[in-house]
């Protein structure tokens, strides 16, 4: 029999510290290791300035343009949905706020924990669609690998015990708390070594994207 | 003698009339969190209950217990209880004292022999620690229980300390402090954790006990439900206010003012089982948390070690911020060390390259 | 002089728990009506936060009859403005409650003689004639 108790001080303690040591370890050495690199100097006349068109393409990237939309209104309706979704739970959830102030130092406004539960059924519930998307739809079934339904899984655990255990629907409550952060840190420590890096290489290739057009002064 | 008299031959002989009994056992229904409807059934078990012989022994424990006991709210049902189970053997309570308290203690072993009930307040130093570090009359605790244990049809332990081992087990443990349970063997344990626990849950499970003469249900860490079945936060005056997102992020703010849920402010009562938000302290007037305070979730194990009283339930005991920013800085160093790598590799391989012509190609071919 | 009720804390009255427990006594006198059928709730068990028991209490107001029971301690008995719903504030010997009751009853189930004393009732009779109390003055206890 586990003790809850004993398995949630050991989600909150020990591994929660391996957690973030894996992940900080991980990312930083990714990070670290593609702005080392850098990109191959380019002598050509600059036509054009990196920063601003770089900035720019963040944002006009994130927005999928109306051909996208046409071929696949179901990709980024969902797509959109779930993603917001998730940093909504993520970063303005109160006890979130508290967690990331206690680690980092920083805070900032939450949002009343009505709204951000109706966010996570909602995330949820649009996570499962891109799923049976994925597994319904041909072409994408195809293109799929292992490490997509691995990526899947490692992101919706948080989301669902997040919810039971904020319902309270598993009792002893330290045991659905612990299984709550249980999956947080397996996402933490599967996140450096997959595509889930994309939540920080993500912008830094869309900069370049930008950049890179900006220089020769086309639009992107 | 008394202890062969039913207790609603003792109450008739206390001069207790028929309503004064039915009002005994009303409150008796209340103070085991049992609905009014039980009352009927608990008179009539109470009619027929007999007086058990109680040994209560105090091992590493600081008496809040005990005190919390004798300020049990309801001084008349709790003194009739009292005065119907017989405290054979209190310490602090008994007015016999060294080798006659010991005594005392032995006849009521014998004469009871397999039916009494042992109350614990305190962990004790386990078996394989140095049995100094706490003793009675010379026997240490360790001794005492187990000689005591043997013919107890059931041990009831009172406190965090004796349930979970408390503060006397909290890191670092210096006298190997152990929990009652795991001591007990195949004995029926109760605990009635709290520090101290609710003086009314502790007469409460007493006068179960003895109004029914088994064992209440219990949860997994051997927990009467009755009393340990809900959290704080499910029965929290103030839980609209969590549930709005409403929150105290002081103790001097409009918040705090306002009386907001204490979340922020460390309170542990979603992950705590315990009876104070219905039945409150200091004869029902408050609790904890109506006076403002955060619960410290002082009826769970290892309460003293999970964590800052004034931090979040969401927040980590350990000091995260450093081992991130020392991984971070590994991980700095690791990735910079591989772009290196990389890149004089990239620095090699470019000095040793060796053009070739598309015409010397051709001649190859 | 300051004292604990200068602290500026000011309740917000939105909460109140005391509202389910109306709505309990409701359903409670409803089945009353029709089934006769009494219940009681017992207020100790309440999460009530501050001031939700004197709302509660102050909603259902003071009705027609009061009685006062003497056994370990005093015990109120009253009804309330609404018919049918009773208060029962049992108390121990130094005024300290016990036990606060809501009884949905026609007639709250201490205040009836109990069957036990009505069977030894002719016999105590008897026996205060045997002793051949005088039936004057009119003090009942003599
Ligand atoms: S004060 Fe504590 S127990 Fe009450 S609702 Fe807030 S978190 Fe829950
Ligand atoms: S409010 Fe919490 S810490 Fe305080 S006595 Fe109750 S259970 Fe223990």
């Amino acid at each position: 029999m586990i003790d809850p108790m004993d398995f949630l001080l050991w989600t909150k303690g020990p591994m929660f510290d391996w957690a973030i040591a894996i992940f900080a370890l991980g990312m930083l050495a990714r990070l670290v290791e593609i702005f080392m690199l850098g990109r191959k100097p380019n002598y050509a006349e600059p036509r054009g300035g990196e920063w601003g068109p770089g900035f720019r393409t963040i944002f006009t990237r994130s927005v999928a343009d109306a051909g996208t939309f046409q071929r696949a209104p179901f990709n980024v309706v969902i797509g959109t949905v779930w993603h917001v979704g998730f940093f909504i739970a993520l970063l303005l959830f109160i006890p979130h706020i508290e967690l990331i102030y206690s680690v980092l130092g920083i805070r900032w406004p939450g949002l009343p924990n009505p709204v951000v539960d109706a966010v996570t059924a909602i995330t949820i519930l649009a996570m499962i669609g891109a799923l049976i998307h994925r597994l319904r739809n041909p072409v994408m079934k195809h293109i799929s690998t292992f490490e997509d339904y691995l990526v899947w899984t490692v992101t919706f655990l948080p989301l669902i015990t997040g919810y039971i255990a904020y319902h309270r629907m598993i009792d002893p409550y330290p045991l659905a708390l612990g299984l709550h952060i249980l999956a947080a840190e397996i996402f933490l420590i599967v996140l450096p070594f997959t595509k889930l890096t994309h939540m920080f290489t993500v912008f830094i290739a869309r900069w370049y994207n930008g950049a890179i057009f900006g220089r020769k002064g086309v639009a992107s | 003698m008394a202890h062969h008299k039913t207790l609603g031959e003792s109450l008739r002989a206390h001069g207790v009339s028929r309503r004064g009994f039915l009002k005994f056992c009303a409150a008796t229904a209340s103070m085991m969190a049992l609905p009014p409807t039980m009352t009927p059934a608990i008179a009539a078990a109470l009619e027929q209950a007999r007086r058990p012989s109680v040994i209560w022994l105090s091992f590493q424990e600081c008496t809040g217990c005990t005190e919390s006991l004798t300020r049990s709210h309801s001084p008349t049902v709790e003194d009739l209880i009292l005065d119907v189970i017989s405290l054979d053997y209190h310490h602090t309570l008994q007015a016999a004292s060294g080798e006659a308290a010991e005594h005392a203690r032995e006849v009521a072993m014998r004469e009871n022999f397999g039916n009494y009930l042992v109350v614990v307040d305190g962990s004790l130093p386990g078996p394989d620690s140095n049995p100094g570090y706490s003793t009675i009359a010379g026997i240490s605790n360790y001794q005492m229980l187990m000689e005591t244990l043997e013919g107890a049809a059931a041990v009831v332990a009172v406190g965090t300390c004796a349930a979970f081992g408390g503060l006397p087990q909290a890191n670092p443990n210096p006298t190997g402090a152990v929990a009652v349970q795991t001591l007990a063997g195949d004995k029926p344990v109760i605990n009635v954790p709290g520090c101290p626990p609710v003086p009314m849950v502790i007469t409460g499970v007493l006068a179960q006990y003895l109004t029914f003469g088994k064992l209440p249900e219990m949860d997994q860490y051997n927990r009467p439900l009755a009393f340990f079945g809900q959290s704080i936060h499910d029965r929290c005056y103030r839980r609209p206010f969590y549930d709005k997102g409403l929150f105290a992020e002081t103790f001097d703010d409009e918040g705090a003012r306002a009386g907001w849920c204490l979340y922020r402010l460390g309170c542990k009562g979603p992950s705590t089982y315990n009876a104070c938000a219905t039945m409150r302290w200091n004869a029902g007037t408050s609790w904890p948390v109506e006076a403002g305070h955060p619960c410290l979730g002082c009826s769970e194990p290892k309460f003293w070690d999970a964590g800052g009283f004034y931090d979040a339930l969401s927040v980590p005991p350990g000091d995260t911020g450093s081992t991130l920013l020392a991984a971070g800085v590994s991980g700095a160093i690791i990735g910079g060390a591989a772009a290196a790598l990389a890149k004089r590799r990239q620095k090699a391989d470019l000095a040793e390259r060796q053009p070739v012509k598309i015409d010397e190609l051709e001649q190859k071919l | 002089m300051s004292s604990l009720q200068d602290i500026p804390v000011h309740v917000a009255a939105e909460w109140g728990n005391a509202l389910p427990v109306l709505h309990e006594i409701r359903h409670a006198l409803e089945r009353l009506a029709e089934t006769g059928e009494a219940r009681v709730i017992d207020l100790n068990a309440m999460p009530f936060g501050p001031g939700d028991e004197d709302r509660l209490l102050g909603l259902l107001g003071q009705g027609e009859i009061e009685a006062r029971l003497d056994a370990l301690g005093v015990t109120q008995i009253r009804e309330t403005a609404v018919p049918g719903v009773w208060l029962v504030d049992h108390r121990n010997a130094d005024g300290e409650r016990l036990v606060l009751h809501v009884e949905i009853a026609e007639v709250p189930a201490i205040l009836r003689t109990q069957a036990e004393d009505l069977r030894d009732a002719v016999a105590a009779l008897d026996a205060r004639l045997a002793t051949g109390a005088s039936p004057f003055p009119h003090r009942p206890d003599n």
